[in-house]
């Protein structure tokens, strides 16, 4: 039955290895040899300097500082995100408890999920712009209402102490909605009877929400965690075109490091390469340590 | 009749009970509504009204924006759009964007349904490498391939042009796609496939003609997924497509747009290109939310 299946399979699968081959597994193979040499791009020479490139990291301070941003982007915006994703989207799916016939949502469900997915569908680049424009000193949306009732106006993206905080706060603005449809979407695969039960038993809100609902989401919110912390890592777009990493390089990240290493001024292509190298591993142990720290026994439903 | 053992309940008789316990759970229901619909709607002013916001100030004036940021246009001065369309370039973009993704956009479901449907349905020697080798690509992080991603890209002469543009979009979209699509055409039923290869039907037919009807579904999901995700590229057109600026997407003439309104202070020019851009896929966006919302959640809850 299975006579004549490699015409088939060579036709389908030839193209699609040979782009990917060219364009994506080849680049990240050269990437670690790059990262290897003293190269700066357009001269012709390159030479090797062994781990050169990453000993000269080590003592990098504008490294070490972007680093330590990432790190915080780490450790607030997947907790915020999916904690406010959460509590949004038992709100609702189980906001209102129609006397004795059990758990339902919320009127209106469907017009707060369109809304709050809104973020979502818009580019990243607009989001960065727009909010620029919200934190903007003098008329921006946000200052035009505090100064409006009298409070203290901050100059937000212009101040190093506030600058980064800022950025951070839209990343998660831009964010919850999509985990609130997620976490909906995974809550409405749940049993209603789970609920009806508890709800018989006495449960509160919050101890249903702490005993039943999150270890019956765990799959999901693991796949959220996963997804919010290889973002932080990156963060380079809504950094770039809000505050270019500045004040005084108080919001600046890794991806915007690197970029500016090899698109800057100096092309250093070479030492960029190993900044690369260091996102890369530093990505791919979150992802290994937020696998093996979420991991706990499937629930099946049924 | 049922009673709700609440803990909390003292020791009434069973009997007359029941009677404020139902009124009780009447007013907690309507308190926790307000409650929850007081945050709900909190979460949703703070996502509508910055979209809002630039909506009603790409028509004002200057001095407007400037002055009164939470005032409305004293007219709907239109002109403000044309200028963004004409001398911005915003409308030429939008063309030059939407050129690229319908050609990234084919190219990617082709490859990847093709390369897929191997996967899922074949047996062959080196299965298993060729499809983590396509997986694993979703591991790594974009920052990585950039600089060899630039030579590569210009060493094939393709370096400013859209078919460079849309080859390394699909090239970078293959990963989730197929490993998306290849999770759905193994879901689907092998009885069908058995019976129209016994009918005489051809490898080749029997996948134009009969898996890919059947797999619409998923196509769709992961289409409007990688829709959403070429429109929005940013990183990759602004490496591989610098210099000639008539070639441009719409999130590098956005980022120029507010470059040069920095200079020029035309705030009204630049809130006109932001909404400009965001229309066109809010409206598709609330035509077809569910859609949308499902087609996007679907590949993250696999």
């Amino acid at each position: 039955m299975r006579h004549g299946k490699y015409p088939l399979i060579v036709t389908f699968l030839v193209p699609p290895l040979l782009l990917y081959g060219i364009f994506v597994i080849s680049p990240y193979l050269q990437a670690f040899q790059i990262s290897t040499t003293d190269w700066l791009g357009y001269s012709a020479e390159a030479d090797p300097v062994g781990l050169a490139n990453f000993e000269r990291l080590l003592d990098d301070g504008r490294v070490w500082n972007a680093l330590k941003n990432n790190a915080w982007l780490l450790a607030v915006v997947p907790v915020l995100t999916i904690g406010l994703g959460l509590f949004f989207a038992t709100m609702l799916a189980m906001g209102g408890r129609k006397g004795r016939a059990g758990v339902t949502g919320v009127r209106g469900t469907s017009v707060y999920r369109m809304v709050y997915f809104f973020p979502q569908v818009l580019s990243v680049v607009i989001i960065a712009l727009l909010w620029r424009e919200v934190y903007h000193p003098n008329s921006g949306l946000l200052n035009g209402a505090l100064g409006a009732v009298g409070l203290p106006t901050p100059t937000w993206l212009g101040d190093p102490r506030t600058a980064f905080w800022c950025v951070l706060a839209v990343m998660v603005w831009s964010n919850v909605g999509f985990y609130v449809v997620l976490f909906g979407a995974a809550m409405s695969a749940i049993p209603r009877d789970i609920y009806e039960a508890v709800m018989l038993d006495g449960a509160s809100r919050w101890t249903t929400l702490r005993k039943v609902t999150i270890p019956l989401l765990w799959d999901t919110v693991q796949v959220a965690w996963i997804y919010l912390a290889i973002a932080a890592l990156d963060g380079f777009i809504l950094i770039q075109q809000m505050t270019n990493g500045g004040p005084n390089f108080s919001s600046d990240v890794i991806g915007l490091r690197m970029y500016e290493t090899a698109f800057g001024s100096e092309n250093r292509f070479g030492y960029a390469s190993a900044i690369g190298v260091v996102l890369f591993f530093l990505t791919l142990s979150v992802a290994v340590l937020a696998l093996r720290a979420a991991r706990r026994d499937r629930i099946e439903y049924s | 009749m049922t009673i709700l053992d609440k803990p909390a309940s003292g020791g009434t008789a069973a009997g007359d009970r029941s009677a404020p316990e139902v009124r009780k759970l009447r007013r907690e229901t309507g308190g926790a509504n307000v409650f929850s619909h007081g945050f709900l709607v909190f979460w949703g002013a703070l996502t509508v009204l910055p979209l809002l916001w630039m909506f009603l100030s790409s028509f004002k004036s200057d001095g407007e924006i400037l002055s009164d940021p939470w005032g409305l246009p004293g007219a709907l001065r239109f002109e403000n759009w044309a200028r963004a369309w004409t001398e911005a370039h915003i409308g030429q973009y939008f063309l030059n964007s939407a050129i690229v993704v319908a050609g990234s956009l084919s190219l990617t479901m082709l490859l990847g349904a093709t390369a897929a449907y191997v996967f899922a349905r074949y047996e062959f020697p080196g299965r298993q490498i060729c499809y983590y080798l396509f997986v694993g690509g979703m591991m790594f992080p974009v920052f990585l391939a950039l600089v060899p991603l630039f030579f590569v890209v210009r060493n094939a002469g393709l370096f400013g042009t859209w078919t460079g543009l849309m080859l390394v979009y699909a090239a970078y979209s293959l990963p989730f796609t197929v490993f998306f699509l290849t999770a759905f055409f193994r879901t689907l039923p092998t009885a069908v496939a058995e019976a129209a290869l016994m009918d005489g039907c051809g490898h080749f037919r029997l996948f134009f003609r009969v898996m890919l009807p059947m797999a619409r579904p998923g196509l769709i999901s992961i289409a409007i997924f990688n829709f959403l995700s070429h429109w929005n590229q940013f990183i990759l057109p602004q490496v591989l497509m610098q210099g000639d600026d008539s070639k441009w997407v719409l999130a590098q003439g956005l980022a120029a747009l507010a470059v040069s309104q920095g200079y020029q202070g035309d705030y009204s020019g630049l809130f006109a290109g932001l909404t400009i851009a965001t229309l066109p896929v809010l409206v598709v966006y609330i035509a077809f939310q569910r859609q949308i919302q499902a087609g996007l959640t679907a590949g993250q809850l696999k």
